[in-house]
């Protein structure tokens, strides 16, 4: 495992600097700069397209930047310059730092050919090297966390939408990250159902200190538990504020515009 | 008529034989076919091109030539090469290639209908490629995969009488022998159709008990039923349009 710097608190959890990524001729970013703090919670906001699930997808390797550094706890993660050259990290290196990234996705993503518990262990046991018990003792921890004791020797397809995110959470945090990627994790569920996962989403908040960037259309979720929020258009923050003020006072006319039509 | 019939039990042991080589012949060329389809199959996926694209030669050579010159150049032009085989081993390297380059596509569709949040999720957990493969995607796609792969070993089983040409005593070589004895194309030619066809049966069955293992280790279905795996019944299409459309 690299050393990390990150025990100085110092150095951010996540830093882009100067971050392109386009998709064919269409450029999604264009020489992005930010970061995120050790155990912030920061809410993307923005009209579609505008790029922050791209960032979410970068920082997971789902999708490859075409320029600039992506830097997690102050480790060069995909890419490195040496000398004056762009280059690849390898495989190799990028798994030691993935580790520390989780990501809950819009669609689940469960594995249909596994039991929930055995969604649960994969990872830790196959991935982190700990023992079943060891594994199958935190998956159980987690699942009465989310509320999903009783489904754990469930086939995932045998649960609603809102119990497999619940798995899926569960999954997610049985990696220990220090990040947790959110992608929309409420969109693809009814909405009788969105206020348990988030009920579930702001306990950890509460309790943990994982550093967490959710991409959301829950304006009010992102009001209850982020600290920051960044408001895209065109790939570019144009607004930066704390949620207070983004959203009772928006400075931006971009932002006005895209709370108005969100809030209504 | 009564003469037939004493002959055919006279050829039993032939018989007994012919079918062990027949099975030996397929049984052993769908293993090699499901190894050469599973290297094709991930090969003609990869991004790289140096792997893509012999992959995709082999692919296409195997596919687009005769099966039986296939043998024949087995049997009779590589010892002039130097490299002399058994007949049975060059039936099922033969056979093992052919079917092996046509079930590479069966694999290859497979892999790919398996949804891309199933990679996405099992790289988000830092699984290893082989891993990701061997215990997320592979899994979803063989449930996908079965019903072809049955349909090609049918085939397989039938291009199996071929090796007859070099000199393996399978069941049509029996089928041919009894032809003979009995100087009845009716009946010894009847008695072929009716063994490869209980073979081919056996076989089905056994394909149609894995289809409905594979679908309940996906949480579909219930335990196999005699009557899923005897009733021949070709997967629903419905259950096949839900297992492509997502992990819902």
């Amino acid at each position: 495992m690299t050393t990390s710097t990150s025990s100085t608190g110092d150095v951010p959890a996540i830093e882009f600097k100067d971050v392109v990524k386009r998709f064919g001729d269409n450029v999604v970013l264009d020489k992005l700069n930010f970061s995120v703090a050790q155990g912030d919670r920061v809410t993307l906001i923005g009209p579609s397209g505008s790029g922050k699930t791209t960032i979410l997808r970068l920082l997971m390797t789902l999708e490859e930047a075409n320029g600039g550094l992506i830097l997690i706890d102050g480790d060069p993660y995909t890419h490195e310059y040496k000398g004056q050259k762009w280059v690849e990290i390898p495989e190799k290196r990028r798994r030691v730092v993935r580790n520390r990234v989780g990501m809950v996705f819009q669609q689940f993503n469960l594995f249909p050919n596994m039991t929930v518990i055995e969604n649960i262990i994969e990872a830790p046991i196959h991935v982190l090297g700990k023992s079943k018990a060891e594994a199958v003792a935190r998956g159980e921890e987690l699942l009465e966390q989310v509320g999903m004791s009783e489904k754990r020797d469930f086939k995932t397809n045998q649960l609603s939408g809102g119990q497999q995110q619940r798995v899926a959470i569960a999954r997610a945090l049985a990696m220990d990250p220090e990040i947790l990627l959110l992608d929309e994790v409420t969109s693809a569920l009814d909405p009788e159902i969105v206020a348990d996962v988030l009920g579930v989403l702001r306990e950890i908040a509460e309790t943990t200190d994982i550093t967490m960037l959710l991409v959301t259309h829950e304006m009010q979720f992102a009001r209850e538990v982020s600290n920051r929020v960044l408001m895209f258009d065109q790939g570019q923050i144009v607004e930066e504020a704390d949620p207070e003020t983004m959203f009772t006072n928006p400075t931006h006319a971009r932002t006005k515009e895209f709370l108005k039509a969100v809030l209504g | 008529m009564s003469d037939d019939l004493q002959l055919l039990i006279d050829s039993l042991p032939d018989l007994g034989n012919g079918v062990l080589v027949t099975l030996q012949m397929t049984l052993g060329g769908a293993l090699l076919a499901m190894v050469v389809a599973l290297v094709l199959g991930f090969g003609a996926r990869t991004p790289s091109l140096w792997v893509r694209a012999p992959s995709r030669v082999v692919i296409e050579f195997f596919r687009g030539t005769s099966l039986v010159v296939q043998i024949f150049w087995l049997f009779y032009v590589l010892p002039q090469f130097g490299f002399k085989m058994e007949a049975l081993a060059v039936a099922i390297v033969a056979l093992g290639l052919n079917y092996g380059a046509y079930a590479a596509e069966v694999v290859r569709g497979s892999i790919e209908s398996v949804p891309t949040g199933q990679w996405e999720a099992a790289t988000a957990l830092n699984l290893g490629w082989l891993h990701k493969v061997r215990r997320v995607v592979f899994p979803q796609a063989w449930a996908l995969m079965i019903p072809q792969l049955a349909n090609l070993l049918i085939q397989l089983l039938k291009g199996s009488a071929l090796a007859f040409y070099i000199t393996l005593h399978d069941v049509y070589w029996w089928t041919d022998e009894l032809q003979r004895d009995t100087r009845d194309t009716f009946f010894s030619f009847g008695c072929g159709l009716i063994v490869y066809f209980v073979i081919a049966y056996i076989l089905t069955w056994g394909m149609n008990w894995l289809e409905e293992r594979a679908k309940r280790r996906l949480g579909r279905g219930t335990r196999p039923r005699l009557r899923d795996v005897f009733g021949l019944k070709p997967g629903v299409p419905s259950e096949i349009a839900r297992m492509k459309g997502g992990t819902a």
